[in-house]
C-alpha cells in the first residue's frame, strides 16, 4: 500500500463494519420472527420502543426502511408506484415508499416482515396517524396510537397526565396482543439499558466538538440506526461503547475525518439519503466538515427528562418533548446551543419536502440564527427519499456560493 | 497586469478584461449547447477585440452555470460572488443586487465593503427569469428586445394568474385570442415575473441602493415593474449583462 492508500485506510471508521453486521442480524431476526415464535411490531421512529423490548417483541421501523430505500436509490420507483395507487406526491416519501413496498414487497431487503401489531406515536408528525391506519387495515392487525400533544413551551400537568395514562394503556394493549403479562422488573432493566444507550450516543456525538472532528454528520446518520431501532438492548450499549472508544482514539491521534478541516458546519433536518456520497465529497472538497446535526441528536435529547431509576414513570415527558414537538423558539434555542458547542461557521438547512414538522418554521429559525449567531445559513430544497425533488446543479451552486461567503469571512 | 472573467450562462456567454483596475473590454455571444467551445470563442473574440494576446492575461476566473467546463480558467467561482464583486466595482455604493439571467433569478445582499452576506435564488422554477420572457415574446411573435418599450405603453396590465411558465403561455395565447391589448398583456407578463423576483429580494431584506444585473436588466419594462413591486429605485449599468464576467475579472485580480 502506498502512503495515499494508508492515509485513506486510517481515515475510515473501523466500527462501520460491525454496525453493518449488527443491522443485518437484526433484520434477519425480524424476517425469521415467526419461525422463532416471536412477534413483530412496526413502530414510528419516535415511539416508545422499550416496552416492546421488555416483552421480547421485535421492533421494525418503516421509517428506517424508507431511509434504506432512499440510500439504495429505489425511492423514485416506490414513490411513483404509490402515486399510481392514488397517493399524492405531496405525501411524505417514507409513507409513499412504505405503502407501495408493502404491496410490491421489493426494496433493498425484499420488503419488511409483516407486522403482528402497529405502534404509532405522533410526536414526530400527524402523517403517521393515517399512514399507520392504512397499514393496520392492509395487514389486518391491531394498532396502538400514542398521542403526544404539541408542547410549544411548557409540559403542563394536563399533558403530563394525558400522556402518562397512555403508557398504561399501551402496556394493556401489549398484554392483550401477546397474551402475556407485562414484566415490570424486566421493564426497569430495559429502561436502564435504554438510558445507558442514549447517554453513550450523546457522548459519541459530542466527540465531534473536537477539531479536527473524528467523524462527520454523514457518519452519524449511518451509526444512528442502532439507537433508533434497538434502543433498550445490550447490543446497542456494547456497540456505542466501542464506537466511542474508536472516536476517542482518533481524537488522541489527531485523525480528522475531513483531511483538511477548515470550516465546521451544522446540518438541519433529515439527510438526503440518495445523495450522501455526493454531498459529503462536495463539502469535503471545500475543506468543510459537517460536524453535527439536529436530526441524530434527537435520540439523546430526552435524557434530561428521563429518570433511569424510574423509567416507566418518566418517559412520558421524554417522548413528548422531542425536537419536532416543541415550539420554533425552543428549536432555535437548541440550534444556537449547538452552534456554540460545536464552534460552527455555517448552518446548512435541508428544506425537506416530505417532512412538514421539520421544515415548517425553518425560515424563522434561519432568521433567528442569522441574527443571534451571526453566521451564514444556507437553505437547500430537496427530499429525503424522493430524488425527483433534488436538482443537483442548483444545489451545487448554492453550496459553492455559501462556502465562498464563509471563506471570505474567515 | 491583465485579468479576465468568463461567465458561461444558459443563454449567453460573457467575457470581461480588467487592466490596472480599469475595465478595458467586454464581449457577449450565445452559449449554444457546447459550453467549452462557447467559453473559448467568447474569450478569443474579446482578446482580439481588445488587441491582447492570451499570455498577457495573468489570471482567469470562470463563473456561471457552465463554470466547471472552462478548462483554461484558474478557478471557478459562483455567479453570486462574481455579481457581488462586479456590482461593487461598477458602483461601490451598491448594497443590493437583483440578477435576472436566462434561467436563474437571484437577490444578493452586500455589506458595506461590497462582500456578499446573503443570497436567495429561484428553485426548480424558471417563471420570473429570462426564459419566461423568451417564451412570452415567442407567443406574442415579438423580438425579445421590444418587450420592455411596449410594456411601458400599457394602461391596464392584464393579470396573469398561472404560476408556471408553460401554463402562462397558454393563458397569454387565450388573451391574444380575446383581443386584449398587446401592451397590457406584456405589462401583465412583466408584473408576473416581477412578483416572483421580488419575493427573493424581500426574503433577504434587500438594502438600497439596488442594482439590477443580468440580461433581463436591459428590459426597461422589467426594471419598472420591479421598482413598483419593491417600492425603491433600481439602478442599471450599461454593463448589466456582463456584470458577472466583470466581477469574475475583479476577483481574478485578487486571486
Amino acid at each position: 500500500m502506498n502512503d495515499n492508500t494508508i492515509e485513506k485506510e486510517k481515515q475510515k471508521i473501523a466500527s462501520a463494519k460491525k454496525m453493518r453486521d449488527i443491522m443485518t442480524t437484526y433484520y434477519i431476526d425480524a424476517m425469521t420472527a415467526k419461525e422463532n415464535n416471536k412477534l413483530v411490531a412496526w413502530i414510528t421512529s419516535g415511539g416508545p420502543v422499550e416496552p416492546l423490548i421488555a416483552m421480547d417483541i421485535i421492533p421494525v421501523y418503516p421509517e428506517n426502511h424508507g431511509a434504506m430505500i432512499g440510500a439504495s436509490k429505489m425511492g423514485e420507483d416506490f414513490c411513483i408506484k404509490a402515486e399510481e395507487m392514488g397517493y399524492n406526491n405531496d405525501l411524505c416519501s417514507y409513507a409513499r415508499a412504505d405503502i407501495s413496498c408493502a404491496i410490491v414487497k421489493g426494496g433493498p431487503i425484499g420488503g419488511l416482515p409483516e407486522p403482528d401489531m402497529l405502534i404509532c406515536c405522533n410526536n414526530i408528525c400527524g402523517t403517521v396517524l393515517k399512514w399507520y391506519e392504512i397499514q393496520a387495515r392492509f395487514f389486518n392487525v391491531p394498532l396502538f396510537i400514542f398521542d403526544t400533544p404539541v408542547c410549544h413551551t411548557e409540559y403542563s400537568p394536563e399533558i403530563a397526565k394525558y400522556v402518562r395514562t397512555q403508557i398504561d394503556e399501551y402496556i394493556s394493549f401489549l398484554e392483550k396482543v401477546t397474551k402475556k403479562s407485562f414484566d415490570y422488573d424486566r421493564m426497569a432493566e430495559v429502561g436502564k439499558i435504554s438510558y445507558q444507550g442514549q447517554l453513550l450516543w450523546r457522548k459519541v456525538l459530542n466527540t465531534t466538538a473536537h477539531c479536527p472532528s473524528p467523524m462527520t454528520a454523514f457518519d452519524a446518520f449511518f451509526f444512528l440506526a442502532l439507537i433508533v431501532t434497538l434502543r433498550g438492548t445490550q447490543t446497542t450499549v456494547d456497540f456505542y461503547k466501542e464506537l466511542l472508544l474508536e472516536m476517542e482514539e482518533r481524537i488522541k491521534n489527531g485523525i480528522g475525518i475531513v483531511p483538511n478541516e477548515k470550516y465546521r458546519l451544522l446540518w438541519d433536518n433529515l439527510p438526503i439519503w440518495y445523495q450522501l456520497k455526493w454531498l459529503s465529497s462536495k463539502f469535503s472538497d471545500h475543506d468543510a466538515c459537517l460536524v453535527a446535526d439536529t436530526y441524530t441528536s434527537a435520540w439523546c435529547s430526552s435524557l434530561k427528562y428521563i429518570d433511569e431509576n424510574n423509567f416507566l414513570n418518566s418517559i412520558a415527558e421524554g417522548y413528548t418533548r422531542i425536537y419536532l414537538n416543541i415550539g420554533v423558539d425552543q428549536m432555535a434555542d437548541q440550534v444556537i446551543e449547538m452552534i456554540k458547542f460545536y464552534d460552527i461557521d455555517g448552518f446548512v438547512m435541508h428544506s425537506n419536502r416530505s417532512c412538514k414538522p421539520y421544515s415548517f418554521g425553518q425560515l424563522d429559525i434561519k432568521r433567528i440564527v442569522e441574527s443571534k449567531a451571526d453566521i451564514p445559513v444556507l437553505m437547500i430544497e430537496a427530499d429525503m427519499t424522493d430524488p425527483r425533488a433534488f436538482s443537483q446543479s442548483q444545489i451545487e451552486t448554492r453550496i459553492d456560493a455559501f462556502m465562498e461567503i464563509i471563506q471570505q469571512g474567515k | 497586469m491583465i485579468f479576465a472573467g468568463i461567465d458561461i450562462g444558459s443563454i449567453t456567454a460573457k467575457a470581461a478584461i480588467i487592466k490596472e483596475n480599469r475595465l478595458i473590454g467586454t464581449h457577449v455571444i450565445f452559449t449554444g449547447y457546447n459550453t467549452l467551445t462557447a467559453s473559448q470563442k467568447v474569450f478569443e473574440e474579446l482578446l482580439s477585440k481588445a488587441d491582447i494576446s492570451k499570455d498577457e492575461v495573468k489570471t482567469i476566473i470562470a463563473t456561471g452555470y457552465g463554470r466547471n467546463s472552462v478548462d483554461y480558467a484558474d478557478k471557478a467561482l459562483t455567479e453570486i460572488i462574481c455579481h457581488g464583486a462586479g456590482a461593487h466595482f461598477l458602483n461601490p455604493e451598491i448594497r443590493g443586487i437583483i440578477d435576472v439571467g436566462g434561467q436563474d433569478s437571484k437577490a444578493i445582499l452586500l455589506d458595506n465593503n461590497g462582500k456578499v452576506i446573503n443570497f436567495s435564488m429561484n428553485d426548480k422554477c424558471a417563471a420570473g427569469t429570462g426564459r419566461f420572457l423568451e417564451v412570452m415574446a415567442r407567443a406574442l411573435e415579438l423580438d425579445l428586445d421590444r418587450l420592455g418599450e411596449i410594456s411601458l405603453k400599457a394602461d391596464a396590465p392584464t393579470n396573469i394568474s398561472s404560476i408556471c411558465t408553460v401554463f402562462a403561455e397558454s393563458e397569454v395565447i387565450s388573451m391574444i385570442a380575446k383581443q386584449e391589448k398587446r401592451e397590457n398583456i406584456i405589462a401583465g407578463i412583466h408584473e408576473s415575473a416581477a412578483a416572483r423576483i421580488a419575493t427573493l429580494a424581500t426574503k433577504i431584506k434587500i438594502k438600497e441602493p439596488v442594482m439590477m444585473t443580468g440580461g433581463v436588466a436591459k428590459n426597461k419594462g422589467m426594471v419598472k415593474a420591479l421598482e413598483n413591486r419593491l417600492n425603491c429605485k433600481i439602478l442599471v449599468s450599461k454593463s448589466a449583462q456582463e456584470n458577472g464576467a466583470i466581477g469574475a475579472a475583479v476577483l481574478a485580480a485578487r486571486y
